[in-house]
């Protein structure tokens, strides 16, 4: 049931419509300007970066490597060949602590070694004279006798033999290095190492029904002590994990983005007043505050920290500081322009009735502001508790700087991985602190909204 | 007053008590909150002082000693600092060492070295804001309730976008650092895959609440998804979308100074070392470039949002 329209009604559509169809041609062009615009920009920022140079010399192979690292951590046996008697050393502070054996390293009845990577399927078997790598269904076989390591018989792909060294590479489980003198293995578990007790505590090593047997009614393993607080000394000063230093240091965290909105909005609040410009009785004092408010704001948070750490030292109260400064700009600019924003007929009507300059505040602007204040206050509070991350790295406290130690040797993206769960579960239940209280304001903020929609 | 109004009939009394009393309760949970409020303040205070290196009391009569190394013994060398003009207190120092940083573009032209730092910082906020914007627009979409119909397409969205905006920048700058190298390349990705997760969020809930009727209409014509979505919901909140990019391009220039103090290049690097150094004619050189910058871009996205969506994109942003 197509209809098909006439030339006449189509000219006559495009009459009773001219803003649609006989626009001027810069306000019909300008999207393509944009999009040309962009386009030359990102070119010019291709080059600015050097983007193909970077990109050419990345290391993108590292990425699997390091997120594996978040969730795993890995123990690496040295069998030494060149010794009378063949021994596994590992590394000091492995996750083994300081009697490690493991059940994975045996010891055949032949004298050869056997270490399962992956159960037998993936293992590594030997003595002085030969060393035989099993994985992926195959068998290699590697003679050590010939001054180098040589593979007898075909080499597969996963094993790469270099001039004094065999690599056989198993996946995420780990790998065999094979030269004359040493085997090394490295074998990866999935999990935390010794999240809860570390290598040196007494209670390294125990399953979790001994360590409550222990506590509850075990002897005292340090005298003097009691087991339960040796327990929780032992979990909170964790050498690894370091609980103690990281749940401070998260708190840190929390209270400087708490300290600094909370005396942000103290001090914006009285200033907005004077700032507004219905509210004031000065113009000019308008314009200072209001020019105050934007330079607190311009002077980056950056600045302000760098400022308050030399002036403080490092630490939360140079954070709290620096989040307290710029938040007296944002706080004072958003306060200030939902005061100009209300509705002046309760403040006249109060005015009215003879009542003075704070009276009038307190009975015809206050009761409309108050919601969308603390509306504003929380919303910033919650976008603070991200920010005092950021800013804790260059010196203001908090768990920043500690995230930033343990990214920068690249080493301990378990522990990075830890902090940033933290983080995570912190931001997110502040979110929904901030978005319940923000959600209960609403039916007020609703009514504000209305009246603001009447007004036009 | 009407002798009416002097009867108090036992309703009317009632319902004053009854005012009363609420009155007075709604009297004592103010009190009580605000009581709880001051004791948390107090408490964190004390708190983040315990913590500090150095206390507050006790630094407090050394906070303008602190700023005598600020003022430059020749107010000229910040002029000098900011263009790179040789000073005649450089005794080869890094204090005045200015003409160093000079980048030279064509024969004796040359950009200081300061706004070379400051277009460096710049950019990454642009480039950024960029990325945010490309994947925020398909994927708040998909994440708007009225758009998409599969829950499940829109869950995984949604909670990818909030990861994205929980998680903290620094990590992916650091993870990206040891990937592509310490520097703005670093920063961008960082900021960038923050900004998907902020922007995706602003723009979704503005899908969710736009005018159905013209996607209705589109959809009694026969359009597809992705027609519906060009023609009737695009229009209708694009301008919203720009206004919200430039907050946040104003959001970004604030990040990635930053990023630039934990090595993302830039100007924040400079501005950290100049202050940890107690440079004072370096650093009110940086301040005053730093400030004068995030003012007009401030300024500029202002005008620009005004003229986008009116007086609208300022009680938004709240």
């Amino acid at each position: 049931m197509a209809t098909t329209m006439t030339a006449d009604e189509i000219s006559a559509i495009e009459g009773r419509h001219p803003q649609i169809f006989k626009r001027p041609a810069y306000r019909r062009f300008w999207p393509l300007l944009l999009i040309a615009g962009t386009v030359f920009y990102l070119a010019y920022a291709l080059w600015f970066f050097s983007l193909p140079q970077v990109l050419k010399e990345s290391h993108w192979e590292r990425l699997p490597l390091f997120l594996s690292q978040w969730i795993s951590y890995d123990l690496q046996p040295e069998f030494r060949l060149d010794q009378p008697q063949i021994t596994p050393k590992y590394p000091r502070f492995s996750a083994l602590g300081e009697n490690p054996n493991p059940d994975w390293v045996i010891r055949n009845p032949d004298g050869t070694y056997t270490v399962q990577i992956d159960g037998e399927a993936k293992s590594v078997t030997f003595d002085k004279s030969k060393a035989v790598i099993v994985a992926h269904g195959e068998t290699v076989p590697i003679s050590l006798t010939g001054g180098k390591p040589q593979v007898t018989g075909p080499v597969p792909g996963w094993v790469t033999v270099h001039d004094d060294e065999v690599v056989a590479k198993m996946g995420f489980v780990g790998e065999v290095r094979v030269t004359v003198d040493r085997v090394k293995v490295r074998k990866r578990f999935l999990g935390w190492a010794n999240f809860v007790f570390d290598t040196r505590s007494p209670f390294f090593g125990k399953s979790a029904g001994e360590v409550f047997s222990l506590i509850v009614s075990g002897p005292e393993l340090k005298p003097g002590t009691s087991n339960l607080a040796l327990a929780a000394d032992n979990i909170w000063n964790n050498a690894q994990w370091q609980h103690g230093d990281v749940w401070t240091k998260l708190l840190q965290t929390i209270v400087m983005a708490f300290l600094g909105t909370l005396l942000g909005g103290i001090v914006a609040f009285p200033l907005a007043f004077f700032a507004a410009r219905n509210i004031t009785p000065s113009g000019l004092l308008s314009q200072v505050l209001k020019r105050f408010f934007d330079f607190m704001r311009s002077v980056d948070m950056l600045i302000w920290a760098l400022f308050f750490t030399r002036a403080f030292g490092p630490g939360p109260l140079a954070g709290s500081a620096a989040i307290f400064f710029t938040e007296i700009g944002t706080l004072g600019k958003t306060y200030s322009e939902a005061l100009e924003n209300i509705d002046d007929k309760p403040r006249e009507g109060v005015l009215s009735t003879g009542a003075n300059g704070i009276l009038v505040q307190r009975y015809g602007v206050l009761p409309e502001v108050v919601p969308i204040f603390i509306s504003q206050t929380l919303y910033q509070w919650e976008s603070n508790t991200r920010g005092a991350t950021i800013i804790g790295a260059v010196g203001a406290g908090g768990i920043g700087l500690k995230l930033w130690e343990a990214m920068r040797t690249n080493s301990n993206w378990a522990n990075v991985f830890y902090m940033v769960l933290l983080t995570l579960a912190v931001v997110f239940i502040f979110d929904n602190i901030s978005n319940f209280l923000r959600r209960r304001l609403s039916r007020t903020l609703h009514d504000y909204n209305r009246l603001q929609a009447a007004q036009g | 007053m009407t002798a009416s109004a002097t009867i108090h009939s036992e309703a009317t009394r009632r319902q004053a008590d009854a005012w009363r009393r609420q009155t007075s309760l709604r009297r004592f949970y103010t009190a009580l909150g605000v009581g709880l409020l001051l004791v948390a303040m107090f408490a964190t205070m004390w708190f983040a002082d315990e913590a500090n290196a150095g206390h507050f009391f006790e630094r407090l009569p050394h906070i303008l000693d602190f700023l005598s190394w600020l003022i430059p013994q020749d107010w000229n060398d910040v002029w000098r600092a900011l263009f790179d003009i040789a000073s005649p207190h450089d005794k080869g120092t890094q204090e005045f060492n200015f003409p160093l940083g000079r980048v030279y573009v064509w024969g004796g032209f040359y950009i200081p070295e300061y706004f070379e730092l400051m277009l460096t910082t710049i950019n990454v906020a642009l480039v950024s804001t960029f990325i945010g914007f490309v994947f925020a627009v398909p994927f708040s979409f998909i994440a708007a309730r009225n758009l998409t119909p599969s829950p499940i397409l829109r869950l995984v969205v949604k909670r990818f976008m909030e990861l994205l905006r929980a998680f903290p920048e620094i990590v992916i700058a650091g993870l990206f650092a040891a990937i592509v190298s310490i520097g703005p390349v670093a920063a961008i990705i960082a900021i960038g895959l923050h900004s998907i997760g902020a922007l995706g969020k602003l723009f979704y809930e503005i899908n969710e609440n736009i005018d159905m009727r013209p996607e209705e209409g589109l959809r009694a014509v026969g359009a597809n998804w992705v027609e519906r979505v060009r023609f009737a919901d695009l229009p209708q909140v694009l301008p919203n979308f720009m206004s919200y990019t430039l907050l946040r391009i104003e959001i970004n220039v604030r990040i990635s100074t930053i990023m630039g103090a934990v090595g993302g290049g830039g100007i924040g690097e400079e501005l950290k070392l100049a202050i940890s150094r107690g440079f004072g004619a370096k650093t009110l050189a940086l301040v005053l470039l730093l400030f004068v910058t995030i003012f007009l871009v401030d300024q500029f996205s202002a005008w620009l949002r005004r003229k986008l969506v009116g007086e609208q994109a300022f009680l938004m942003s709240a």
